[in-house]
């Protein structure tokens, strides 16, 4: 049977792996081949990292320590932050990375989605998209321009029509607040698209993973739980098998 | 003799991920296309991501079906075929379209339709067994291993070792002979995953006798 992921999701900045509040202030977690070898023994199902640097300051992809980072993990790596042509997809799979995150430039253009998809395949495709809620309606944030009038819903609709592989959909309120995920955002993705959900922000503690699943969330991202709290992955696994959702327990 | 691997460069997909799984269980893996290079090893590693049709495509014009036929069916040169690489054993595909493949077993790739399910068939899932392999030793049946895919391999139940499901049931690991195959990746699968490919570089050809 097909398990729920539990998927930390990390930001590079300054050669350092942080972890945002809503993204805005940054708290350091470590050195991020030594955080890599960390996840790797403690079972987590995939790891997504976030190249902030280069998708806010437009600096070049690091290359060099995602190279680091894919030599310890060995289990599915997704590298994302400005990633802007097909040559920086080349540059991050070819330093070991096995699926590509996109954000701001498919907002721009969508049908860079598709231009990665037909070479590389849907399954290397991870469409990021954060969420800002403003006056009960829920509106795409980016880092860069702040809040959009775009429908995040209708924005990940175009994804996956244009080959998506699979979703990360992040809320900018949550993020880093351990509050629990946006079930409300979640409600609105429930059942609406064929390829998985990845919901991130704001998992502070077990009840949160079980919360998601139960709305939608195909898999589960998170940060601050797995370093700010006394919640291990294994902790916040059992809590979901207890419950009958299928996890890779260790 | 000890063993000399290759992982084939057809220009599909992430081999580097492929070679330092290698490493990590104490075995050196060379990524070539060099058709040479391929004829001395004893072990070959056909991995890949990605569609059917442009793999197919780039083995025939880098010149390597030749090849692989000779040392895979003639020379029974040990063989693995992970993911697409798997795919590509079978005689044909139907993604964008028929295409045809190696044909070393008799089986067709087609898609997932099975009503709502998520496409693609993306995450961990368990594998069990569906015949002894020496390919599993030391994996306990059950165990997790990582996919990702939306095609699937459809064939005779003759030479699979490994069944898992995903809306229905389907094949995700055969053997047959010196040729090995894993819809999952290995690489990515963590400890069992890292388990089967030592498993595979430690083998002999000597030793499938």
């Amino acid at each position: 049977m097909l398990k729920h992921r539990l998927i930390p999701c990390v930001l590079l900045k300054n050669w350092q792996l942080v972890k945002s509040i809503e993204f805005d202030s940054y708290r350091t977690i470590g050195h991020p081949t030594a955080t890599v070898r960390v996840y790797n023994s403690r079972n987590v199902d995939e790891l997504i990292v976030l190249d902030i640097d280069a998708s806010l300051n437009n600096e070049p992809i690091n290359s060099e320590i995602i190279t680091d980072m894919a030599n310890e993990c060995f289990m599915p790596l997704t590298i994302g932050g400005g990633i802007r042509t097909i040559d920086d997809v080349y540059t991050v799979l070819g330093a070991g990375a096995d699926k590509v995150a996109i954000n701001s430039e498919a907002i721009k253009n969508p049908l860079f989605i598709k231009e990665i998809a037909t070479i590389f395949g849907s399954q290397c495709v991870v469409c990021s998209i954060d969420v800002k809620k403003v006056d009960e309606a829920y509106r795409v944030f980016s880092k860069k321009d702040g809040l959009l009038d775009i429908d995040p819903l209708e924005l990940a609709l175009e994804y996956e029509k244009q080959g998506a592989g699979e979703i990360l959909l992040t809320s900018v309120d949550r993020d880093g607040t351990t509050k629990g995920y946006d079930i409300e955002l979640l409600k609105l993705f429930k059942n609406a698209l064929k390829i998985p959900i990845i919901i991130n922000g704001g998992m502070g503690e077990p009840k949160h993973a079980i919360e998601a699943l139960q709305n939608g969330a195909d898999a589960l991202a998170a940060a601050y739980i797995f370093h700010f709290t006394q919640f291990t992955p294994q902790m916040i696994k059992e809590e979901l098998s207890l419950n009958h959702y299928p996890v890779r327990l260790s | 003799m000890s063993a000399s691997i290759v992982i084939v460069d057809y220009g599909m997909g992430n081999l580097r991920s492929v070679q330092k799984a290698f490493e990590k269980v104490g075995f050196r893996a060379i990524i070539t296309r060099e058709h040479e290079l391929i004829k001395s090893a004893t072990h070959i590693v056909l991995p890949g991501v990605g569609a059917f049709r442009d793999a197919m495509k780039n083995l025939n014009s880098l010149g390597l079906v030749e090849v692989l036929n000779e040392e895979v069916l003639k020379n029974k040169k040990l063989f693995l075929g992970i993911c697409l690489g798997m795919q590509l054993i079978a005689q044909k595909s139907y993604e964008f379209g028929e295409c045809e493949g190696l044909g070393w077993i008799e089986a067709e790739v087609i898609k997932f339709d099975e009503g709502d399910l998520k496409i693609p068939h993306v995450g961990w899932n368990s594998v069990d067994y569906a015949s002894p392999s020496i390919l599993f030793e030391n994996v306990p049946n059950g165990s997790d291993f990582y996919f990702v895919h939306s095609y699937y391999f459809n064939a005779l139940n003759s030479y699979v070792i490994g069944h898992s499901s995903y809306g229905r049931n389907f094949i995700c690991a055969l053997q047959k002979d010196n040729i090995f195959a894993t819809q999952f990746h290995p690489e990515k699968s963590q400890k069992h995953g890292l388990q089967i490919i030592k498993n595979f570089a430690s083998l002999t050809k000597e030793s499938l006798c």
